[in-house]
């Protein structure tokens, strides 16, 4: 645990100097401050935010992870040289990764919510939604990139694979949801789609978000439901729950890969 | 000392390491030599723990390293191509290894000295030359005045100076008795160095023994000569 404490501190302090990690917060920090600057009111900011959120959230994340993975390799291999466990290595570099984007959005939105919104109590709640909903993506994305990097060395590979994950996460999986709806309208389909969303987490995200914004109401018949289950106090507790697992099952499964993975 | 028996490894379908045996005694030099893709790198890699053998065992100081990492507090370890983080310092790069050991790194202020490194110590890595990283890691690998020493084409991309240094650097290490195991492809390193050659291929000891042995039995003159003839008659 210290190990991983140490190596992640160092990869910390290496990334907050890229500019990349910079270039992202800019990117948070200016949009919002668009956002709360040009919207009526800072719920209508944050909804925007949101779509932005769930799209690019986990596109960067499981993109710069990967190209992070891959670029950090030879000094990785200088690190487990040393006398450290392999788990120390990895999850000091996973944290201090996932840690450092995590910190570049939160930093970034909350700038200019604090700028603009920050006599508004009622405001505090969906930012929260957001955040959270934010820094579980970062989390799970980065552990997806780390998975798909610690499975093959053509960094090609691992790119398209993660592209066509986003995609599947953010666009295909809610079309064939949607398709699966149009072709079984006739039966009671509100408690099948309940299971369904929590296996993606990018659902499971916007979800947090808008049960904060009471806009479910939009959602019609099925977002009564949905205000139903997860407004609750256990459908809270789930959906987190389910946030969780989707960090922690990737995050151990990568653990694992990587205590044999030849380098 | 570092022991190797009956050592295999394979990436995928394709056999690297075909039951390597080998001794390494202290205060000797040992090369390990042989064409191209005959196993070395894996094999100093296997030797660190960042390759997993899948058969075998090998040991050091009559200790299985399989599944440990303490013992790597008594290697040090240069890859081939030494890379760091872009954006520390070689300064911080220093402390986090020693940071990373949690010991004194008594050759550190001599180390950075002989390889003209302690005026670099404020620069970001990532405007460092190749030769200049080959020094640091070098310096990194012999800092904590390790027992044994696992150096992959360590002269590779060394000046002159830096080469003629680091080489009467490890003659020194191997008067006091160190292990080191060496790849390289540079035959001065070899005739100057070694003690004992040990030569790979296709993931085998095709020959193990000294510099004299090997001219004598190939009836060359030069020992690249020897080595060129043993790899044809290999081939063959």
């Amino acid at each position: 645990m210290r190990q991983a404490l140490k190596v992640g501190r160092y990869a910390l302090a290496d990334l907050v100097r890229s500019r990349w990690i910079l270039a992202y917060a800019g990117f948070f920090a200016v949009l919002g401050w668009a956002l709360f600057y040009f919207g009526e009111e800072p719920a209508q900011a944050i909804v925007s935010l949101l779509s932005v959120v769930l799209i690019v959230i986990p596109l960067v994340s499981a993109i710069f992870g990967v190209t992070q993975f891959y670029n950090t390799r030879e000094f990785v291999e200088l690190l487990l040289a040393q006398p450290l466990r392999r788990h120390s290595v990895f999850f000091g570099q996973y944290a201090g990764l996932a840690l450092c984007l995590a910190l570049a959005f939160v930093v970034g939105v909350a700038g200019p919510f604090l700028w603009y919104g920050a006599g508004n109590r009622e405001d505090v709640g969906p930012l929260v939604g957001l955040l959270l909903a934010g820094i579980f993506l970062t989390l799970i994305f980065v552990a997806l990139a780390f998975l798909v990097g610690i499975r093959t060395e053509n960094r090609l590979r691992a790119v398209g694979t993660l592209v066509f994950l986003w995609l599947y996460f953010t666009v295909l999986y809610d079309g064939l949801l949607l398709l699966g709806i149009m072709l079984f309208d006739a039966y009671p389909l509100e408690r099948p789609l309940v299971v369904l969303t929590l296996l993606n987490p990018v659902d499971l995200a916007r979800i947090v978000i808008l049960l904060r914004l009471d806009a479910a109401a939009l959602l019609g018949y099925t977002g009564a439901i949905f205000q139903q289950f997860f407004g609750s106090g256990w459908g809270m507790v789930l959906t987190i729950g389910a946030l969780l697992l989707w960090t922690l099952v990737p995050t151990a499964l990568a653990a694992r890969l990587y205590a044999t993975k030849d380098f | 000392m570092i022991e190797i028996r009956g050592l295999t490894k394979s990436f995928g379908s394709l056999p690297v390491l075909r039951g390597i045996d080998l001794t390494a005694a202290a205060g000797h030099v040992t090369a390990i030599i042989g064409p191209n893709a005959a196993g070395k790198t894996t094999l100093m890699k296997a030797l660190v723990g960042l390759v997993i053998p899948d058969g075998g065992d090998i040991r050091v100081g009559g200790v299985s390293v399989r599944r440990s990492w303490a013992y790597r507090a008594r290697l040090g370890y240069m890859p081939q191509l030494p890379r760091f983080p872009e954006n520390l310092t070689l300064g911080e790069l220093v402390a986090l290894i020693k940071d990373l050991r949690g010991a004194a790194a008594p050759g550190e202020e001599a180390l950075l000295g002989l390889f003209d490194l302690a005026a670099l110590l404020a620069r970001p890595l990532r405007v460092l030359s190749g030769g200049t990283r080959q020094r640091i890691s070098a310096a990194l690998a012999m800092m904590f005045d390790p027992e044994l020493l696992v150096l992959d084409e360590p002269t590779a991309g060394l000046d002159p100076l830096s080469s003629r240094r680091f080489k009467d650097l490890l003659d020194a290490e191997r008067e006091r008795g160190k292990t080191i195991v060496l790849a390289s492809h540079v035959m001065s390193d070899l005739e100057e160095l070694s003690d004992r050659i040990v030569f790979l291929s296709e993931g085998k000891v095709f020959f193990d023994g000294t510099l004299a042995e090997i001219l004598g039995q190939s009836g060359e003159p030069t020992l690249e000569r020897a080595i060129a003839r043993m790899m044809e008659g290999e081939r063959r």
